[in-house]
């Protein structure tokens, strides 16, 4: 699926310091039933957001004005659980291209990477330091550079760098995605597969 | 030189590596849900692809069925229309489709190794996370996501980076009412559910060895819940004698074939790991979870911990337990449950349904409790049947349900109402997960039992 080219973003960002927050969070099993690549980001932490009358529940961080931006900064063991693409699908639509945790969980973070949804991984310390900043002053501004793989808090200066694979990060660059990749090299699986017992 | 179990299946599937990125990986087997493929077919539509090796990939629907009244057209518009596009697509692109009614249908986790779709040495994908109970089998066994979904029907393909690898030894002998459910759950209580994350980890020891296929399965299903990609277990004996003679296994000489070079399918002896655990079995009591995490378990003795005494935020910690409405230093034993569910692709085989017999024979259904019994398919319904469990559950006041995924994820009615308590035999305790604002307590089929015919938690050796 085509998805934004990433290059450099800068945004605020919206603080959600909870841990292992699952697939089931971002978005619940009953909104899974739809057949298109649609309005997910309506049902984005439906259960947190939203009271059971479809009112929406204040003290939720995407219920507070004050709080903005396309990057959402969550805290450890981010996307644990479920596989369902459906919660990388949720946050894009939402409106968010990044996500900054200290620890993902392995499937989500390969599931953002596939829809345009840059997974940023820092030190627990720099985490802390974002969260303080935004805590501090929400108009905060955050930069992701991802030709240079740095985060910037550009109100205090503080900078880290974070790890992406080369593959992945010319993926992000250009908007490319795996299938791209996979049917150039056509021939070559079909040999291999040739050459298998089962 | 020296490999592990997981090398060598690994490595024999790398069609290409790129420089500083993943492996281009091929996948033997590749299952399919009514959940997770719409949108996957759909991109190969707008693409103008087609399905690479239709006969490597198994449709079955499980997700959102229902588990009564099987036979009716399903009243949900959004499932029907999910299971519908489930049976056009697979028609239209010539995969095997096993849907709602097929004899062959039920959970893809039980149905896959029940036919043999599964086997030794093979890499086998599913949307869907708890694909690594065929690792149970000795295969390299993941969820994916739905872009990569559509990358295997286009290309039979994946690209992956290759996990560290991580062994968990547990030895010895496991105590009276102690089951492979327990096993898992005690291990994810000592790793936390990110302990090994990035990780494929290879189950070793007395307790796997002496294990049946179906508590592998159960133990490998739960890997995800602790982090792993995965977990597998080296094909032995045991794997052999249940997949021999499945309706899809291999035959005559072509099987013999195979199963020579299954049983070169083990860690060698100076292989290393990155990580290597060891834990006792004696260590191990029933299990229960008491948080919102599978990681949030305790022997069922036990009290629940204090914030301090856990790895973690205070904070994360302490909303959890006040969504399960319990308190730090609460015992588990006594505390009131709603509901019982035996089942899912963690629990949901013949073996748990005679564990759960085990307990409920001669003993009736508490008033105070509502139970569902879901097989994982249709042939374990019909050994439930054919060993007699039928009539020692419905004698004790059971009703069995039909096949599917049920009230694990609550996609379909099965839903467990707010506020209320469930004993399950499931895989996530997650908030609302069996529900909108349910409150789940992971366990094994015995625990379920027991708190089935007591209304309360109760330690199932008092009724053994």
């Amino acid at each position: 699926m085509a998805y934004d080219k990433f290059n450099i973003l800068t945004s605020t960002a919206v603080p959600l310091p909870l841990e292992n927050v699952d697939t089931d969070q971002i978005i619940p099993a009953r909104f899974l039933k739809a057949t298109k690549r649609e309005g997910f980001g309506d049902n984005l932490f439906r259960d947190w957001r939203y009271n059971n009358d479809g009112s929406p529940k204040k003290d939720f961080i995407l219920n507070n004005p004050i709080y903005s931006g396309k990057i959402l900064v969550g805290g450890k063991n981010f996307g644990s659980g479920s596989s369902r693409e459906h919660a990388a699908w949720a946050v894009y639509d939402y409106g968010f291209r990044c996500v900054v945790s200290s620890f993902f969980a392995d499937i989500f973070r390969n599931n953002c990477l596939n829809v345009g949804v840059l997974p940023v991984q820092v030190s627990a310390e720099f985490s802390e330091q974002i969260f303080n900043a935004i805590y501090d002053d929400p108009n905060t501004e955050i930069e992701i550079n991802l030709p240079e793989q740095t985060i910037t808090i550009l109100s205090t200066g503080a900078k880290e760098s974070f790890d992406i694979n080369s593959y992945k990060k010319d993926n992000m660059l250009n908007g490319f995605d795996d299938i791209d990749y996979l049917q150039s090299m056509k021939s070559d699986i079909e040999s291999f597969a040739n050459g298998l017992l089962l | 030189m020296s490999k592990t179990l997981f090398d060598k299946v690994w490595d024999s599937h790398v069609v290409r590596k790129i420089e500083g990125g993943p492996d281009v990986f091929f996948i033997d087997r590749h299952f399919i849900h009514e959940v997770t493929s719409p949108v996957a077919f759909l991109g190969l539509k707008s693409r103008g692809l087609s399905v690479l090796y239709p006969e490597r990939t198994f449709a079955t629907a499980d997700h959102n069925t229902p588990t009564i009244n099987q036979h009716l057209p399903v009243e949900d518009p959004l499932s029907a229309n999910q299971l519908k596009a489930l049976e056009d697509n697979s028609n239209e692109y010539g995969i095997s489709h096993w849907g709602l009614g097929h004899q062959k249908n039920g959970i893809v986790h039980v149905v896959g190794p029940e036919n043999g779709i599964t086997f030794p040495g093979a890499t086998i994908v599913c949307g869907d996370s708890h694909t690594s109970t065929h690792g149970a089998f000795g295969a390299i066994a993941f969820g994916i996501g739905t872009s990569e979904v559509e990358m295997v029907l286009s290309t039979q393909c994946i690209m992956q980076p290759k996990p560290k690898k991580m062994r968990i030894n547990v030895n010895g002998n496991l105590s009276k009412g102690v089951t492979p459910k327990d096993v898992a759950l005690y291990i994810i209580s000592q790793l936390t559910t990110s302990g090994a994350t990035g990780y494929f980890v290879e189950y070793a020891g007395d307790v796997f060895e002496n294990m049946t296929m179906e508590g592998r399965m159960t133990v490998c299903n739960l890997s995800i819940e602790m982090g792993a990609r995965g977990g597998m277990i080296a094909p032995d004996e045991t794997t052999f004698a249940y997949l021999k003679g499945k309706p899809l296994s291999l035959k005559g000489d072509a099987w013999d074939k195979a199963v020579a070079y299954w049983k070169t399918l083990k860690t060698d002896a100076d292989a290393t790991f990155d990580k290597e655990l060891t834990f006792n079995a004696s260590d191990i009591e029933p299990m229960i979870t008491y948080g919102t995490n599978p990681g949030m378990g305790m022997g069922i003795s036990k009290h629940i911990p204090n914030a301090e005494a856990v790895e973690g935020g205070v904070a994360t910690y302490k909303k959890s337990l006040e969504y399960m409405g319990y308190h730090e230093d609460d015992a588990m034993i006594g505390k009131p449950v709603d509901y019982v569910f035996l089942g899912s692709c963690t629990n949901g085989r013949i073996e748990d349904f005679r564990a759960f017999a085990s307990i409920v024979k001669g003993r009736k259904k508490a008033d105070n409790v509502t139970a569902w019994l879901v097989p994982g398919s249709h042939e374990v319904e019909a050994l439930i049947k054919e060993e007699g469990i039928l009539d020692i559950i419905t004698k004790a006041g059971f009703e069995l349900r039909q096949p599917g995924c049920s009230a694990c994820l609550a996609m379909n009615d099965d839903k467990v109402p707010a506020g209320k308590y469930a004993v399950s035999t499931s895989n996530r305790n997650f908030e609302g997960r069996q529900g909108p604002g349910s409150r789940t307590l992971l366990a094994s089929p015995l625990v379920a039992a027991a708190a089935a015919v007591t209304g309360v938690v109760t330690d199932p050796r008092d009724l053994l």
